[in-house]
């Protein structure tokens, strides 16, 4: 793996009986940059996230990771508490619902603070602390640190997520969907967030996407999937503006014209 | 009064190994829970099987029997469990805490300090502290096997910026020999101090749940907290109103129809004795007699 890369994907396979759900994806990743990936509903996206990050175990393929402090390392082939350590401080995992990814029963701030006390924080005082600097960051009212996020508007909650996951700090964040399932206004101001998280943080970002929209605003490189194969890998603008592969011309094609 | 046709303490002998290979493996991992094939007792889940498992494992005809439940040799629960013991078994009984060799107990560790070779029995209702943290049992177990307990502190966090200070007053969450999350069953967490580094052998049973486990003598068990926050026990402004003990864990009990109450010691060995010892508290004699005693 050459030195700057910062994840490597390679020969990554998933089926579900005879149903191939990722079939020989490879990509690379860098650092500081953001790769959309987009594709039909049931095109392997969803199933590529999990695959890389660990939550379903994928029949073929390295996911190959240049760690701080340890080199490069196959995260696949970590032991589980390395690989859930990694998870929790160098990576993040953006939902598409945020009820998945959010903890209901307690307040926004134990969510935000979550990742700090299982990595070890232990002094109320600071994570509390560190809660409300997020919240903030996040355009969240400060005041809504004890309430919990059920109270909270769809578009908070997701912001919410994404501050849970960004608050020890993680190299790498992949975003399944994250606009999915809110109105257009909102969807803005949260491209808007994010754009300038990615921005600030330098971080990488795999997001996961339908909306070719939300990928030419957020994304550098963009991988477009069908049937579980990457039909077409390239800059965003490039893809954009002169798609190579007949489904990629077919969703560049199928974008409303304003 | 003996029952005849039954072996020595009830369980048959094989049932009693069963128990005892997971005392032994208990033991030997503290605070992790050991499964074991929990028998169906002469009483309900609740009443203490799992306590009367491991004391029905461990108990030989030399021992001598104490059963508390909240801390009194007196109530219900204690009675009939002493009288099953006593039926199957004959051993002696008595209610000093320090000539006991076996205690089943409910709900408190008893306030007189414990010594080498006492064995304290738990009965526990529930035994994995993270169950309404994490809904998945086999979530837990991984979680326990991979000492991930960010979660609990979170439970914590959500006390503190709910309440201002940490509610859990009871079965508070503890750390056995720097490994193991272990719920303490539910003794106050007055109590939980006594836990650390005791002499004595602790042995926790959950006949429901299915699970033993164990902190052996001298073990380390530090109660959960924050740095900002540590943990602190219940404290009171009365002291016992029969025996005047001011360090001991006090009931609130109504003595009249008339909004009466007073505080006593719920250890009734230690109030008993520390009253026959001389000790009066404010309401020494003018208590009812259903509390003073005899």
């Amino acid at each position: 793996m050459s030195e700057s890369r910062l994840l490597q994907v390679e020969g990554l396979t998933k089926r579900f009986g005879r149903t191939v759900a990722c079939d020989d994806v490879s990509f690379d990743l860098w650092p500081g940059e953001v790769l959309a990936v987009v594709g039909e509903s049931g095109s392997g996206k969803t199933t590529l996230l999990n695959a890389i990050s660990g939550h379903v175990a994928p029949d073929a393929g390295r996911v190959l990771y240049r760690t701080r402090h340890e080199g490069v390392v196959d995260v696949l082939q970590l032991s589980e508490p390395a690989r859930r350590l990694l998870m929790r401080t160098d990576w993040g995992l953006v939902h598409q619902n945020p009820r998945d990814g959010l903890r209901l029963a307690v307040s926004a701030g134990a969510n935000i603070g979550e990742r700090l006390m299982a990595v070890g924080d232990r002094h109320y005082g600071r994570i509390r602390g560190t809660a409300l600097d997020w919240l903030g960051r996040i355009e969240i009212d400060t005041d809504r640190i004890d309430d919990r996020p059920q109270t909270f508007s769809g578009g908070m909650q997701q912001r919410l997520q994404i501050a849970r996951n960004l608050v020890t700090g993680p190299r790498v964040v992949f975003m399944d969907e994250p606009t999915g399932g809110l109105d257009v206004s909102v969807q803005a101001r949260l491209l808007d967030l994010l754009r300038q998280l990615v921005t600030r943080l330098s971080l990488s970002v795999v997001i996961v996407t339908h909306d070719l929209a939300v990928a030419r605003l957020l994304s550098h490189r963009m991988m477009v999937m069908q049937r579980g194969r990457v039909v077409e890998l390239g800059l965003t603008d490039q893809i954009l503006d002169d798609p190579q592969h007949p489904y990629s011309q077919l969703l560049v094609a199928s974008i409303l014209q304003t | 009064m003996s029952l005849d046709g039954y072996n020595f303490g009830y369980l048959d002998e094989q049932t009693k190994r069963m128990i005892r290979r997971a005392i032994l493996k208990a033991v030997a991992v503290p605070g992790y829970q050991v499964p074991f094939a929990s028998r169906d007792m002469p009483l309900p889940y609740g009443w203490g099987t799992g306590g009367i498992q491991v004391t029905a494992a461990c108990i030989g005809p030399n021992d001598v029997l104490k059963v508390i439940d909240q801390g009194a040799d007196d109530t219900t629960n204690a009675i009939s469990i002493r009288h099953f013991f006593q039926k199957t078994t004959r051993v002696a009984v008595t209610e000093a805490t320090e000539q006991a060799t076996i205690i089943q107990t409910r709900h408190r560790t008893p306030e007189t300090p414990l010594h080498e070779g006492q064995i304290l029995v738990y009965q526990v209702p529930i035994p994995e502290p993270l169950r309404w943290l994490e809904p998945r049992e086999t979530e837990t177990r991984k979680m326990h096997a991979l000492a991930d307990y960010g979660v609990m502190h979170v439970k914590l966090y959500e006390d503190l910026a709910r309440l201002g200070q940490i509610a859990t007053s009871y079965n508070y969450p503890v750390l056995v020999n720097g490994r193991y999350v272990m719920a303490p069953s539910p003794i106050p967490k007055f109590d939980n101090p006594k836990l650390d580094r005791n002499p004595a052998l602790q042995l926790f049973g959950a006949g429901r749940e299915k699970r033993i486990y164990a902190v052996p003598p001298y073990t380390a068990v530090r109660s959960l907290d924050f740095e900002d926050h540590p943990f602190e026990i219940q404290q009171w402004d009365e002291v016992c109103g029969l025996c005047g003990a001011g360090d001991s864990y006090l009931d609130e009990v109504i003595i009249d129809d008339r909004g009466g109450k007073l505080f006593c010691c719920s250890d009734s060995d230690y109030c008993t004795r520390r009253r026959a010892a001389g000790h009066l508290g404010p309401h020494g004699r003018d208590a009812p007699e259903a509390l003073r005693g005899p």
